[in-house]
């Protein structure tokens, strides 16, 4: 059994790495040349993020692995991260929602780790939320344009709403490692996440004049190594290289 | 696209004068001064083909992203990139100040006959690629800009002061990726040799057509905006080069390559000007896709154009209009 810090980390790692996945196959593709930087952007600190978040989880194990081992020697149910992050990247009206739905939870899930009492995890997630913190920004006002814009950006932006809100559930799904982290006190475990997230994003979505869904949520089970089909090829891709090259260096 | 068949009016010969004393005197030429509209038009043909060189640029690259084998090529990567679309962003910008906007611009690009540099036709088959095209390609390009950045229009000389600085990390990281593959295995040294055997030769011809064969290059060089002639370029970035390969143990891919003891140059054999002319065509092995690439992202995008259009002009309507 691997200690829940280690599974803690692999979790909020893996959703970075695997969102800023999705995000990086917008470049050269994307709608105005400010968006393709703006979107390699967001990439680049997700990707960062995660680089940070895996290595702290190798050293924690003390096994030899790394940020790197971790991200290409890894199969799709070894991955925690959430199943929003896998799905394909869609139009520019998902991956805006996308980002948005998730920077509004990485806003107020990474002050958990900043409260806690692990020095290191700290400074990465302090790190983190600031950068979120203009993810979230830049997200937030595609929605509002989008869902404020046009006909057609409207319908869109409500489209991708309505496909990604069953998938939020899993954000706020608690079980044994969050009350373990808890307990050790690396993380402190907010019971009010989901309100507060709720009241964020209801807030916005109505500046948005978008409409909440009232789909019931998905069975999901990312967290536990329980993904769409749709990861699996994601990994296909992105360790082809290395894993073509055992024990090379990079 | 068709071209005027109307000859220009000519110019005001005082006015002519004033301009051709002023780049004697080695004076940048600004957005407000007058030009003689023949400048005007080779400027900005010259900077809007280098800011959709930028932009396409991002294509060869960017296919390999997802695929980096380790997060930090992968970042390293991602940076790079996005530099890319900011440098074609700031020469867009540029190129503005001639007096046509980007949207005007990329249409020319896209649907008409405006070209992007040759060398984003050719396709990146491996991993090694995306460090030949930073040591090679952006090596090329910064012995071309280093000359740009004393160019005599003041706002294209200014962005290849900044895009040169941040051209050079890029050329050292992609020549740090060379030198990593080849003291790596054996697999990953046959993967940058075989990269610069397919790299070489398309990286000599981005400095174009020989110097008598340059339609462009008279004019450039009489207005300052060219300070040295393609072949004068192409020879420094070889001299450069040469020793870069055999410091990491790689081959340059052309039998005739020699050291000319005399002028103190390395010569290099003839370059296949037939393939030059078949990529600058139309006919290069990727010149459809990056085409289509850029042509499909445009078209996808425009209900995020018109949305961001749309919104603006809500928010800009006088209180108590807005709906």
């Amino acid at each position: 059994m691997p200690a829940p810090l280690f599974e803690y980390l692999l979790r909020i790692g893996d959703d970075r790495l695997v969102l800023g996945h999705r995000n990086s196959e917008w470049c050269g593709h994307g709608p105005i040349l400010e968006e393709d930087i703006a979107l390699a952007n967001i990439s680049l600190d997700l990707i960062g993020q995660a680089q940070l978040l895996l290595n702290l989880a190798g050293q924690l194990e003390g096994q030899g692995r790394d940020a790197d081992t971790l991200a290409y020697w890894r199969d799709d149910v070894q991955f925690r991260n959430l199943q929003m992050a896998e799905l394909p990247k869609g139009d520019f009206a998902f991956t805006m929602m996308r980002q948005f739905l998730f920077s509004a939870w990485a806003n107020l899930q990474l002050e958990g780790p900043i409260q806690g009492n692990h020095e290191d995890l700290k400074g990465i997630a302090a790190k983190a939320h600031k950068e979120n913190r203009y993810h979230l920004r830049h997200a937030s006002e595609w929605v509002i344009r989008m869902g404020d814009g046009t006909e057609e950006s409207h319908r869109r932006a409500q489209a991708a709403l309505d496909e990604l809100w069953p998938w939020t559930g899993e954000m706020f799904q608690q079980d044994d490692v969050d009350r373990a982290v808890a307990e050790q006190g690396a993380v402190v475990v907010a019971a009010d996440l989901e309100p507060r997230w709720r009241a964020a994003v209801t807030d916005l979505l109505g500046r948005a004049r978008l409409t909440i869904p009232t789909a019931p949520m998905r069975m999901t089970g990312g967290r536990k190594g329980r993904h769409t089909e749709y990861l699996g090829r994601m990994l296909a891709e992105m360790q082809i290289v290395a894993r073509s090259h055992p024990g090379a260096t990079w | 696209m068709t071209t005027d068949p109307k000859t220009p009016a000519p110019e005001d010969p005082a006015k002519m004068a004033e301009f051709d004393t002023r780049l004697a005197r080695d004076e940048t030429i600004e957005p407000k001064d007058w030009m003689p509209e023949k400048y005007r038009k080779q400027l900005t043909r010259m900077m809007s083909q280098h800011a959709h060189s930028e932009v396409v640029g991002m294509l060869p690259e960017g296919n390999w992203i997802t695929r980096a084998p380790s997060l930090r090529r992968k970042m390293v990567l991602l940076a790079k990139v996005q530099d890319e679309g900011g440098h074609g962003l700031y020469i867009y910008c540029g190129a503005e100040t001639l007096g046509i906007d980007r949207a005007e611009l990329i249409d020319q690009y896209l649907y008409g006959t405006a070209k992007y540099s040759s060398i984003f036709n050719y396709p990146t088959l491996a991993w090694a690629d995306i460090g030949v095209i930073g040591w090679l390609v952006d090596g090329a390009a910064i012995v071309n800009q280093t000359m740009l950045a004393r160019a005599s229009y003041g706002p294209y000389a200014r962005a290849m002061i900044r895009i040169c600085k941040e051209e050079n990390f890029h050329k050292r990281q992609g020549y740090e990726l060379c030198a990593t593959l080849a003291r790596g295995t054996p697999a990953q040294r046959a993967m940058v040799q075989d990269a610069v055997n397919r790299w070489w030769w398309p990286s000599l011809m981005m400095f174009g057509p020989h110097d008598g064969d340059s339609p462009n290059s008279g004019d450039l060089l009489k207005w300052k905006v060219k300070l040295k002639s393609n072949d004068d370029l192409r020879q420094r970035f070889v001299n450069l080069t040469v020793p870069q390969a055999k410091a990491i143990e790689i081959t340059l891919p052309d039998p005739d390559l020699r050291y000319d003891e005399a002028s103190g140059n390395w010569l290099i054999g003839p370059i296949d000007w037939a393939e030059f002319k078949q990529v600058i065509s139309g006919n290069g092995p990727c010149n459809h896709e990056r085409l289509a690439a850029r042509r499909a992202a445009h078209e996808e995008g425009r209900w995020v154009r018109e949305a961001a259009a749309a919104y603006a002009a809500k928010r800009s309507e006088p209180a108590g209009q807005a709906a």
